[in-house]
């Protein structure tokens, strides 16, 4: 049984190629675990990073730092009354959350965190991304229509037509994206793995090819992905100060803490879609320029480099703690954390770790340099009025994604086009 | 009939002309909870969509009738509810007050209880003017610059918590002068305050100012001209705003006011963005008139001679302040005894708010909230 | 006390307070009123007579008493050939010992002049006091307020109802009759469901 792990882990397919169906599922519960831990990471890290910009210092007491606050949070949702409206449609009520959370957490299967960390590699990956995602719109409006009550319906409706609206922007410049993984080969593909290794292929990520549309095109993507999860400066629906509720309005507890899952995961898949599309997925910095073995082992080392840093200021902070009785188990959650973070680190510098391992991490810190961009919009920018919001999407960026994509075409055939202009 | 032909009847009885495909106003209660209307504001609107037909507003739920305490109480007693009119700028009212009370005694205010009054009103200016920034700016949506005026709001607050023991609610005035002195160490705080927070109120232009969000929710919204602030009694920065160069610390001065150079911010388009840079402008002002009063400073009494029960003589006085949200009055009607028999408080806010219908009406549901935040009302002055 | 229609200003009373010690700076004077002459107050003469009861100035500031029937008509002759453009202020003052117990007031303000000036009129319980808001928009809230706390009606308002108080309410609270607790006992039973007072 061991040998078949051992045999398993030097495969080069991501199971869902393989054909396995254990180490799918152990792959699925890997990756439906992690997006978990993520959430509630993100939760934690928004309200200290936000607290942080504010002058103010965040959750600090329910565990060191704060670093259990999420946990109390979703403790407390759980154990909420759970409200349904007198009249709401009950299967609809019930089923709206559901139908968003699955339409988030759906789209990881073709995420990829490395070229065998995927679920499975689908030829149509960034199609059935966004397809899924347009899913989840129905699951907005359905919660406003199940509420059965004219406000939250409006909110729903007016979310559900601002995420449509930016959908056809994101769309195109993936349209722009995909049609860059043709450039060398003269074929494209919609795969995601596929995309990042058109990127190793072509020696750039595509958000610094043929400068300046790919850069463009990730502009337009990420305003567009902001919107599309209705978050600030666009969260005008679900904002507290404006007079049409949002469609989150009747739903409390438990059903609450699943849209609010939902909406962190979709922050996730959207930047994960950036990262694979534009900045080169898994690839770590420099792989053909900084080739060779000593540089592969260098960059190999930095996630492992990464967590005992982490550690240490772990422990540091540890050691400034106040030595007082009543802190007591808190400096020991801190001085635990460190101990753990620093065992993961000290496990990822294992050479036969730290080979599967890297590609992860060079995922995970492009996808969550988006995830910080999201607060510190939140942070700095007021709110956009709706007609500005729907303005924008469907007269300023609509263009300029067209634009986009019929820029990367003709550079596509580029040796085509001068020939005819050379003739 | 046919399903149209019936659907268009039913809008026919309603009003001649109509068919089904015109859409129904709306009414939207922005009830008096909420967290935007800055206190218990009750605002009613009618939408077409998301278009401002008219609005109502419904005030009176902080009324607690102040008026008619007042005539219950002694002229001395009653300082200490003018506070709590416009609870975010306490001292401004005090200060009518006491000015009111003193021209009708007819007493001399001291120059350096003049002067002191002037150093703590203009710093209750500034602290207001931040609530006010702070409020309105999180009810369009950014969320950070309220936490920055906050914090430097404090220490405008914690001068004001040394020199009278209350951080909000103040009494800072007597009839006649001031009671405490300025304590050790007065001058070197409220210097500091003015040092600081020039850099700060930079820091809030680069935060909010030059972003194009901004600009985009202010610009041309709540547009009030000038003769319609005339019309309406409109005063303070509302008024500014729309280009009519009106101060009464100019133009009638009061206080000792005359003695300090300072200019008034004036605006031009009469939007929200200009109310909003009037204001920001008006909070670098204070800080010069306080500079140059604490410079100016002199020695002498804090207090004239009051008697202990004060009877002033029978008649009426009208006084009138520039207070941080416009022309703050007192109208008192004295009959010789020791309690008023009429005070009337001529409430900014109150008149202000009048003019929410005409600069809503035309714009949309989410502009309502901005105009309400850039009248700068606060219920405790409209309802007394 | 009651402002007697005459050209005789009211004697004063004796000063009830000491002296002003030597300290002070300067000595203070208290307000006496004083008969107002000035080009405005012959303008308005000339055109009202009589109905212009008396014009006096008290600590600096100017106030004319005017007959209610031409009050209206003083009011915007003042905005239209004074430039007293602004109204700052509109309450009333209730008197009930007084043959004519309510004293509307006035305060009109000129931008231009940087001159205030207060008009005072004398009207019956239950008389209907000429509206502003035909000249003044911002008269429109301050006269509800003052019908609201006084009962005094308006005649022209275009909506005169309640503003502070709600709108099933008796009484009104700033007349010298209504107690200072005094509260419309039934309409906090029926809407709050407790007993006055609590």
């Amino acid at each position: 049984m061991i040998t078949s792990i051992l045999q398993y882990l030097h495969s080069n397919v991501t199971p869902g190629e393989d054909g396995s169906l254990f180490w799918v599922t152990v792959y699925v519960l890997l990756v439906f675990a992690g997006i978990s831990v993520g959430v509630i990471f993100m939760n934690w890290f928004e309200r200290k990073v936000m607290a942080h910009m504010q002058v103010r210092i965040g959750p600090m007491r329910v565990g060191p730092h704060g670093l259990l606050q999420p946990l109390a949070d979703a403790l407390k949702l759980i154990i909420k009354e759970d409200l349904m409206p007198t009249n709401a449609d009950k299967i609809v009520f019930w089923f709206a959350p559901v139908c968003v959370v699955m339409t988030a957490f759906c789209g990881f299967i073709v995420v990829p965190f490395g070229r065998t960390h995927a679920i499975t590699d689908m030829n149509i990956g960034i199609l059935f991304m966004l397809g899924v995602s347009s899913v989840g719109v129905l699951g907005v409006i359905m919660a406003g229509w199940a509420s059965n009550s004219h406000y939250p319906l409006m909110g729903s409706l007016r979310s559900g037509a601002q995420m449509v609206s930016y959908e056809i922007a994101m769309s195109m410049t993936v349209v722009s994206a995909v049609m860059m993984t043709s450039m060398a080969t003269g074929t494209g593909t919609l795969s995601m793995i596929g995309i990042v290794q058109a990127q190793l292929q072509q020696r750039t990520w595509f958000a610094f090819s043929f400068f300046p549309v790919g850069l463009t095109a990730l502009g337009v993507f990420a305003i567009a992905m902001v919107a599309e999860t209705n978050r600030a400066p666009f969260d005008l629906p679900e904002a507290e100060s404006e007079l049409v509720a949002g469609f989150l309005t009747e739903y409390s507890g438990f059903r609450w803490s699943l849209f609010f899952l939902a909406e962190y995961a979709s922050m996730m898949s959207v930047s994960a879609i950036a990262t694979t599309l534009w900045l080169g997925g898994w690839l770590r910095p420099f792989p053909n320029l900084l080739g060779g073995k000593t540089w592969d082992i260098a960059f190999s080392l930095v996630p492992g480099i990464t967590f005992l840093l982490l550690s240490a200021l772990c422990l540091f902070y540890f050691t400034r703690m106040p030595k007082i009785r009543a802190m007591r188990k808190e400096a020991l959650g801190l001085a635990g954390f460190g101990c753990v973070l620093g065992a993961i680190g000290l496990v990822m510098l294992l050479p036969g770790v730290r080979v599967r391992v890297q590609d992860i991490y060079w995922f995970c810190i492009k996808a969550g340099f988006f995830m910080y961009l999201y607060i510190w919009y939140r942070t700095t920018f007021p709110r956009y009025r709706f007609d500005q919001l729907m303005t924008i999407g469907w007269k300023v960026l609509l263009p300029i994604s067209i634009g986009v994509v019929i820029l990367t075409a003709m550079i596509g055939v580029r040796h085509e086009l001068l020939a005819l202009v050379w003739r | 009939m046919s399903d149209n032909q019936f659907y268009d009847s039913l809008e026919e009885e309603k009003e001649p002309g109509r068919t089904f495909l015109d859409s129904n106003e709306l009414v939207l209660n922005m009830g008096p909870q909420h967290p935007s209307t800055h206190g218990v504001l009750r605002v009613i609107l009618k939408l077409d969509g998301e278009k401002v037909n008219g609005l109502e507003c419904v005030i009176g739920y902080l009324h607690r009738g102040i008026e008619k305490i007042a005539e219950n109480r002694t002229w001395a007693q009653f300082g200490p509810f003018v506070d709590r009119l416009d609870y975010t700028a306490a001292v401004s009212n005090s200060m009518g007050y006491c000015l009111a009370v003193e021209k009708l005694l007819g007493v001399e205010v001291p120059k350096r209880a003049q002067y002191l009054r002037v150093i703590l009103t203009e710093l209750c200016r500034i602290a207001s003017h931040q609530v006010w920034l702070g409020t309105h700016v999180l009810d369009i949506g950014a969320v950070t610059p309220l936490f920055y005026a906050f914090r430097d709001r404090e220490d405008i607050l914690n001068v004001f918590e040394k020199y009278c023991g209350a951080r909000l609610t103040t009494h800072a005035f007597r009839i006649g002068g001031c009671r405490w002195d300025a304590y050790a160490g007065f001058a070197e705080e409220v210097l500091h305050i003015c040092d600081d927070l020039g850099p700060k109120i930079d820091e809030y232009r680069d935060l909010i100012t030059g972003n194009r969000i901004w600009l985009q929710r202010t610009k041309n919204v709540g547009y009030i001209s000038a003769e319609d602030c005339v019309a309406y009694s409109i005063t303070g920065p509302v008024l500014r705003a729309s280009g009519v160069k009106w101060d009464l610390r100019k133009r009638q001065p009061y206080s000792s006011y005359e003695d300090f150079d300072f200019d008034i911010p004036i605006g031009t388009a009469g939007d929200t963005f200009d109310r909003y840079m009037v204001r920001v402008e008006e909070m670098r002002q204070s800080i010069r008139i306080v500079r140059q009063a604490m410079e100016g400073l002199m020695e002498g009494p804090i207090i004239a001679k009051v008697p202990k029960v004060i009877k002033p003589p029978v008649g009426e006085v009208y006084v009138s302040i520039e207070a941080p949200k416009g022309e703050l009055g007192y109208f008192l009607v004295s009959d010789g005894t020791a309690q008023p028999y009429r005070v009337r408080v001529r409430p900014p806010s109150f008149i202000n708010l009048q003019a929410l219908e005409k600069m809503a009406k035309g714009s949309l549901v989410a502009d309502v909230v901005a105009i309400i935040g850039t009248l700068d009302i606060v219920l405790g002055e409209v309802d007394r | 006390m009651p402002e007697v229609p005459e050209g005789n200003p009211v004697p004063e009373k004796a000063p009830a307070a000491p002296a002003p010690v030597a300290a002070v700076p300067a000595a203070s004077t208290k307000p006496a009123p004083v008969p107002w002459e000035s080009t405005l107050v012959q303008q308005l003469r000339t055109a009202y007579g009589d109905r212009i009861c008396n014009a006096t100035t008290f600590a600096g500031q100017n106030y004319i008493v005017v007959d209610r029937s031409v009050c209206h008509d003083v009011l915007l002759n003042l905005y239209e050939q004074s430039d007293y453009t602004s109204l700052t202020d509109l309450t009333a003052v209730h008197y009930p010992k007084d043959e004519l117990p309510f004293e509307m007031v006035w305060i009109l303000h000129s931008m231009s002049a940087n001159e205030r000036v207060r008009v005072k009129a004398r009207f019956a319980d239950g008389e209907a006091v000429p509206t502003l808001t035909d000249r003044w928009v911002g008269a429109n809230w301050m006269e509800r307020e003052v019908y609201d706390m006084f009962g005094v009606r308006f005649a022209g308002h275009p909506d005169l109802r309640r503003i502070l108080l709600p709108e099933e309410w008796t009484g009104h609270p700033l007349r010298k009759d209504y107690g200072p607790h005094q509260q419309d006992e039934g309409w906090v039973r029926k809407n709050l469901g407790i007993e006055s007072g609590q």
